[in-house]
């Protein structure tokens, strides 16, 4: 254990290889940086960490040194405040503000900018500079960021972010000497997936959020609370903001094992459904004109009451509803008549990939593993599109071997530049095996075009290479057989693979040949871990609750078993093929739903119950790991908007059904749903009890600093009215509370003193880089056993054969349009494509279809009419359908689809 | 008086071509290199005590000892001339490139030989396009004759040697914002730990050598270390290339024992002042080395009696400053540069350089203020080594820091005045 001498105190720090400025950072000595990231290590631009370091005791004299390029070794003496390094840290913040332009009443960043909070850590207050600044043009980033170059002081973490980090190639510095420029070579969206975290990861406000600047509010003006992206099913965990009923915001929520510092684009900017002008926020009933109109609160619960008193209802639950409103809605319905509102089809794969999760030995990888790891195969899945932040992971994966090789050279794991210089174009083993080209890609030149048949195919025959045990696939093509053979190689010579598979092939045999390969890894010593996409954000979760599928709803319809519905945050319609869909809608006599905003599902209801978004209400979700997390109310929505889980509670209440007074409370309906779900036990740890008080007192959603809390009702009185009473939490709307640092679970927001801006996160964790203080990160209810037996899956499919008379349409799965909530929102809706039908040239040909053409495209019993998109990779027989657009089929993909092409082109 | 490196120089007319070049003696210590094992000739290299004439003077073969050696190192390994030559003042690779091509291809295989390189570049100033001409030709004569290429001269040993003209910075002449620039990237530096011999040129172990450096070295496998050490005055070994520029009576670049005194190089060989001008100071080594002055005349010009009068041999190309020469112009002019060259990397460099060339330009404009020499004291006294992440920053400073001791009264003339007396 090393034994560092600071300021003359003397330290005994954990371990060796860290820079003296992660060491000082978490012994809490304020040593301003800018240059250094937390994720993205050292590089010694700024020169703002200066400190003093000593040879031994006996020297006086010293030397400035920058702590983040200094290793903390044992008997290493430093000073922070010894005035040489103190002078030269003012200095270089007085030579950052030489050109900035001091324009912090008008800066999005004004007080939450690392740059203010620098300036006064460093003691720099007296311009002495009189020459004129130096100006930039600004940028079009389209539309989710705003670009005000004059701020920049030229860290260089945007761009060692956006390209080294993120792999993106559009955005660079140019330019030099005092003229260095941070942008891309012509005006235009920024095209990487995470574009967004520069607003986090650029320490001034040359990058903010240009969604916020919509309807602008100061970081102290936010109310906040700590949440969980619901646009995919990795469960990332976010901040979002809230003021005058308006959500405002979304910012990362550090999490050591599930996001880390960053999100995706669609999880920081699809927030905006939230807003929407057409959210429901009456009760609805349809009058005999055969309109929805609105009604009272007390109408919606009476005649909905009366309706399941009276009917055989049957509850249709939810993927992307927490697991407090699933669970409701199956107490309502009863258990046996209780639907996860997943098709059959979409089911069956979440149930395998479950299965496979629970029985191990195998188990889930967290975001954490995946960028840990150190080689991935992945067997149909184009994550960037389909769980983005998957690809930020396997982005740091594929760096970890040849990183461990440069680490004997000898270099320090936290010296970013030389590791990159040292490692240049080297990457770990990556495969990728899918229909078509994905982002991953350009990182490895181990890829796989094919159908899902073969895509399972060759994930068997590398479980086979590594385990001969395993069962073959025959008649393999040569070159792929080689691939196999020398991913298998590449797996096994790893320390850690990685396994990734998913739903978008919507074939369970992909899912068994991923867990074959991870199988045989393991069978061969190697931890291997699986990491599978699931669709929704809850699809795990209610996998857990059970219930029976859409199939079996329809048919209990059909049946006449029941002819009630009701329907929980869920617009069925995506969710199976439309005709079985609307067959459903409509044979039930009475369809009550549950949403935010209108869909085609709602379009059938007799009754639609407001129902709150994440941002205004709280629950469970379990992400595509099996780890619970919580979300929790960020503000009081406006009219009758309320839970889902509160709706359903008041009906049961009206009805006096059994049991109905646990409804008072959520925790009484989740440790309910803890007692009678055994593998939702550990929901109820994720975060403190409502009771819960620190010295007393609750924790405040509004920061010390908001402002205007007497004058924003202003208008409609003058009296301060009473916050919102919760008692579902123990969080307040307030800015009344316990000042100091909540439980992990429970962070509204970072921040500390002296530490404005989001990079306060170094004051909350353990250690810099781990997790935040006494935090469980949400909570794992899947843990396999280690030395589970293992039964290999023996069901090879046969070859796919492309048909003369069809084409296999696969769902193209969009980071921007895919997902129906984050596409509602305007900066998502502005990058969402329009819909196209992607076809191999060879088809092309065969069809008589050039680009550009619309063709007429039946499928899933429906007909699009789509401008063909010539996709060179994708395999003969397959076409890519942009999954979910509009209202384009997703989950009911692959189907087999005919073609007529038409003679109209589109521009 | 030997004079190796420019023996077969014959200002104003074209360089030695190949069968000429082999008649006197060429090519002949690339032969005896390879009768030799790589170490061996390492050895002899560092017995011979050579440093760097980059403008560090860090001992060649001390230098080439870090580099992994053997069956077992990392491949491909690479050597780098470093003909970048953009120091302020200085001109003396210039003349060894257009004048003995054929002398530094020879030295260069040598250089790679007892490194084992796989393949060695020579970085070129975009500007030297009579040198890149002659190069050029003398590269193509050399790889038809067998002496780069596959299997030299009937060797095991196998060498490309590519010729690579920069785009242009005066970093590109910094080792490793070369070796950035050479990979096709920004050329701003690396950070060192690793050192180019580890973690080199596309992340390969590398030896970076300045022209004149390399070029010593087919003499010193020919006449040996013991040879080589007697050429100096001093102790340090062989001959230098100095120069001299400003206002004296024959400015140009000489060949000369290492270790030959300022006062014999100004007088004897630059020929003292023009008449009418009086010699105030000089920078020894180009525009980043600290200002040496009349009371400097007796130093010995090698590597370490600079450093005892405060300044450095630098590249040994004096800019010589006489009286009738604005000394803060001078220092606005070099200042400019070194802003400009700033590669925007480090926050005292990006933003004091430019700082420091305005306020130069206002007083010398006759806008200056009294505040204005705290700011130019300030950063001095800011910017220096270690404080920067590579020396340009502190070389920039070198020159400003002295003119602050030995000519302030100038500045403060400027100030007072509100012009420049020399207007
Ligand atoms: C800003 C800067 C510019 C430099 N320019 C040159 C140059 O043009 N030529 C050169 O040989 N060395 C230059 N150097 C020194 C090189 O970094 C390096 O020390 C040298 O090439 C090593 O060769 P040597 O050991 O043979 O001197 C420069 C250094 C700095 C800091
Ligand atoms: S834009 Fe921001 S992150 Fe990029 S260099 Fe400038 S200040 Fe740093
Ligand atoms: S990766 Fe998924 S969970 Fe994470 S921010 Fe993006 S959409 Fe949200
Ligand atoms: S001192 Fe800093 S800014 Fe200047 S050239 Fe070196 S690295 Fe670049
Ligand atoms: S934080 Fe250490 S130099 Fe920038």
């Amino acid at each position: 254990m090393p034994r560092i001498t600071i300021n003359n105190q003397v330290h005994d720090i954990p371990w060796e290889g860290r820079n003296l400025l992660e060491v000082c950072l978490d012994l809490g000595y304020d040593v301003p940086y800018f240059c250094w990231h937390p994720a993205m290590h050292s590089v010694g631009a700024c020169r703002q960490c200066a400190v003093k370091q000593f040879r031994d005791e006996h020297d006086t004299q010293g030397r400035i040194v920058m702590a983040c390029m200094t290793p903390a070794t044992d008997g290493t003496i430093i000073s922070t405040d010894d005035p040489e390094a103190v002078a030269f840290r003012r200095s270089v913040a007085e030579w950052l503000m030489v050109n900035h332009p001091h324009d912090c009443p008008v800066c999005d960043e004004g007080g939450e900018c690392h740059l203010q909070d620098m300036t006064v850590m460093a003691g720099h207050n007296y311009r002495r500079y009189r020459f004129t600044k130096r100006t930039f043009r600004n940028q079009d980033l389209g539309p989710f960021l705003n670009h005000e170059m004059n701020r920049c002081i030229q860290c260089y973490r945007c761009t060692r972010f956006y390209r080294g980090y993120a792999g993106g190639r559009d955005f660079e510095v140019l330019g030099w000497h005092d003229h260095v420029y941070f942008g891309r070579a012509a005006d235009g969206p920024l095209e990487s997936e995470f574009s967004g975290n520069l607003v986090e990861v650029c320490p001034t406000g040359v990058f903010t959020d240009k969604t916020l600047k919509e309807h602008y509010t100061r970081k102290w003006d936010l109310q906040t609370a700590p949440s969980i992206c619901v646009h995919c099913g990795l469960g990332c965990n976010i901040i979002a903001g809230e003021r005058y009923g308006v959500l405002r915001c979304i910012r990362s929520r550090y999490n050591d094992q599930v996001n880390g510092y960053f999100l995706c684009d669609r999880g920081r900017f699809g927030y905006g459904f939230v807003n929407d002008e057409e959210r429901i926020r009456q009760p609805l009933i349809r009058n005999e004109r055969g309109e929805l109109e609105p009604c009272t609160i007390e109408e919606a619960l009476w005649k909905t009451s009366s309706i399941l008193r009276h009917g055989r209802a049957i509850g249709i639950g939810s993927p992307r509803a927490s697991l407090e409103a699933n669970f409701s809605l199956r107490y309502l319905v009863g258990e046996e008549n209780f639907h996860h509102g997943m098709s059959g089809r979409s089911y069956q794969l979440v149930r395998e990939m479950l299965a496979i999760l629970q029985q191990g030995p195998a188990p889930a990888a967290s975001m954490s593993a995946v960028a840990q790891g150190d080689a991935a195969l992945l067997l149909g899945e184009d994550v960037t599109n389909v769980a983005p932040m998957l690809g930020l992971a396997l982005r740091q994966n594929i760096l970890r071997q040849p990183t461990r090789e440069a680490l004997r050279l000898p270099i320090h794991e936290y010296e970013d530049s030389a590791i990159h210089e040292a490692i240049q174009v080297g990457r770990g083993p990556l495969y990728i095996a899918t229909p078509d080209v994905t982002r991953l890609d350009e990182e490895t030149p181990n890829t796989y075009r094919a159908a899902p048949q073969d895509i399972a195919r060759f994930g068997f025959a590398v479980a086979h290479a590594i385990d001969p045990a395993a069962p073959e696939v025959t008649a393999l093509p040569a070159a792929v057989q080689e691939t196999a053979a020398r991913c298998a190689q590449d797996l096994l010579t790893s320390l850690h693979p990685v396994i990734v598979s998913g739903f978008t092939c919507g074939h369970p045999d992909v899912i068994h040949a991923a867990a074959n390969v991870a199988w045989a890894l393991r069978r061969r010593g190697k931890p291997a871990d699986l990491c599978f996409t699931v669709p929704e954000c809850n699809s795990l979760g209610v996998a857990l609750l059970g219930g029976e599928s859409l199939n079996a709803a329809l048919q209990a319809v059909r049946d006449g078993t029941a002819d009630t519905v009701v329907i929980l945050e869920n617009d069925i319609i995506r969710q199976m093929d439309v005709d079985l869909a609307e067959e459903l809608l409509e044979r039930a006599q009475h369809v009550i739903v549950l949403d935010h905003l209108p869909s085609p599902t709602t379009d059938y209801a007799d009754i639609v119950l407001p129902a709150a978004t994440f941002a205004e209400s709280q629950g469970t979700l379990v992400n595509n790991e099996g780890r619970a997390q919580r979300f929790l109310p960020v503000f009081v929505p406006q009219g009758d908007v309320r839970d889902s889980w509160r709706w359903l509670g008041d009906i049961m209440v009206m009805n006096g059904q059994r049991g109905c007074e646990t409804w008072c409370h959520l925790t009484g309906v989740m440790r309910l749903m803890a007692e009678t779900v055994p593998a939702l036990t550990g929901v109820t740890e994720i975060t403190p009890p409502p009771d819960f008080r620190l010295v007393g007192q609750k924790i405040p959603r509004q920061p010390h600093r908001y402002s205007g809390r007497t004058a924003i009702h202003a208008d409609r009185t003058v009296h301060e009215p009473r916050p919102p009473e919760e008692v579902d939490a123990p969080l307040a709307y307030s800015m009344e509370g316990y000042p100091g640092q909540p439980p992990a679970s429970l962070i509204p927001r970072f921040w500390a003193p002296g530490w404005n801006s989001g990079q306060a996160v170094n004051r909350y964790q353990s250690h810099i880089g781990g997790p935040l203080k006494g935090d469980s990160g949400g909570v794992r209810l899947i843990e396999p056993p280690p030395e589970a037996a293992i039964t290999y899956f023996d069901h090879i499919p046969d070859a796919f054969v492309p048909r003369e008379d069809a084409l296999l349409v696969m769902p193209d799965y969009l980071i921007f349009g895919s997902e129906p909530l984050s596409a509602r929102s305007p900066a998502i809706a502005a990058r969402t494509p329009r819909p196209y039908l992607g076809l191999a040239p060879k088809d092309m040909e065969r069809l008589g279809a050039e680009e550009g053409q619309v063709v007429a495209l039946l499928v899933t019993g429906t007909c699009y009419h789509l401008p063909v998109v010539a996709r060179p990779a994708l395999p003969r027989g397959v076409a890519m359908l942009p999954a979910g657009l509009g209202n384009m089929v997703a989950l009911g993909l692959p189907q087999w689809g005919h073609i007529e092409v038409k003679r109209e082109v589109w521009d | 008086m030997e004079r190796p490196l420019t023996e077969n120089i014959r200002p104003g007319e074209p360089p030695l071509g190949l069968r000429e070049y082999v008649e006197r003696g060429g090519y002949e210590g690339l032969r005896l290199a390879l009768q030799r094992t790589p170490l061996e000739i390492q050895r002899e290299v560092t017995e011979s005590g050579l440093r760097g004439r980059g403008g560090a003077g860090f001992p060649t073969g001390q230098k080439w000892s870090f580099v992994p050696m053997g069956p077992d190192a990392r491949r491909p390994k690479y050597l780098v001339v470093n003909g970048d030559e953009m120091e302020p003042g200085t001109m003396k690779d210039r003349l060894l490139l257009e004048g003995d091509p054929h002398a530094l291809i020879e030295s260069t295989i040598i250089a790679s030989y007892a490194i084992e390189a796989d393949a060695a570049y020579i970085f070129l100033r975009w500007e030297y396009s009579t040198a890149a001409e002659r190069l050029k030709a003398a590269l193509a004569e050399a790889y038809d004759a067998g002496y780069v290429g596959r299997a030299i001269m009937g060797s095991g040993y196998s060498l490309e040697v590519h010729l690579h003209r920069s785009a242009g910075r005066y970093m590109c002449g910094e080792e490793s914002g070369l070796l950035n620039a050479l990979e096709g990237k920004r050329a701003i530096p690396r950070s060192k730990p690793p050192f180019p011999q580890a973690v080199g040129l596309w992340g390969q172990p590398t030896v970076v050598q300045n022209v004149e450096t390399i070029c010593n070295l087919r003499h010193i496998i020919r006449h040996g270390a013991e040879w080589f050490k007697g050429l100096s005055l001093t102790g340090e070994g062989g001959t230098k290339l100095y120069g001299a520029s400003g206002k004296v009576r024959h400015p140009g670049v000489w060949e000369l024992p290492l270790g030959t005194p300022l006062g014999e190089l100004l007088h004897d060989h630059a020929g003292g002042m023009l008449p009418g001008h009086r010699f105030r100071g000089l920078l020894p080594g180009g525009a980043s080395t600290a200002f040496m002055t009349p009371d400097h005349l007796d130093v010995a010009m090698d590597f370490t009696a600079p450093q005892r009068v405060g300044t450095r041999l630098g590249t040994g190309t004096m800019i010589v400053l006489d009286d009738r020469t604005c000394p803060v112009g001078l220092m606005h002019n070099l200042l400019r540069f070194f802003a400009r060259e700033s590669c925007g990397y480090c926050t005292p460099c990006r933003e004091g350089l430019p700082w420091v060339a305005r306020t130069l330009a206002a007083i010398e404009a006759g806008d200056g203020r009294e505040s204005d020499l705290d700011i130019l004291d300030h950063h001095v006294r800011m910017i220096r080594a270690g404080h920067t992440f590579c020396p340009l920053a502190p070389g920039a400073m070198a020159p400003l820091e002295s003119a602050l001791v030995h000519f302030r009264q100038d500045f403060e003339q400027h100030i007072r005045m509100g012009a420049c007396p020399w207007r």
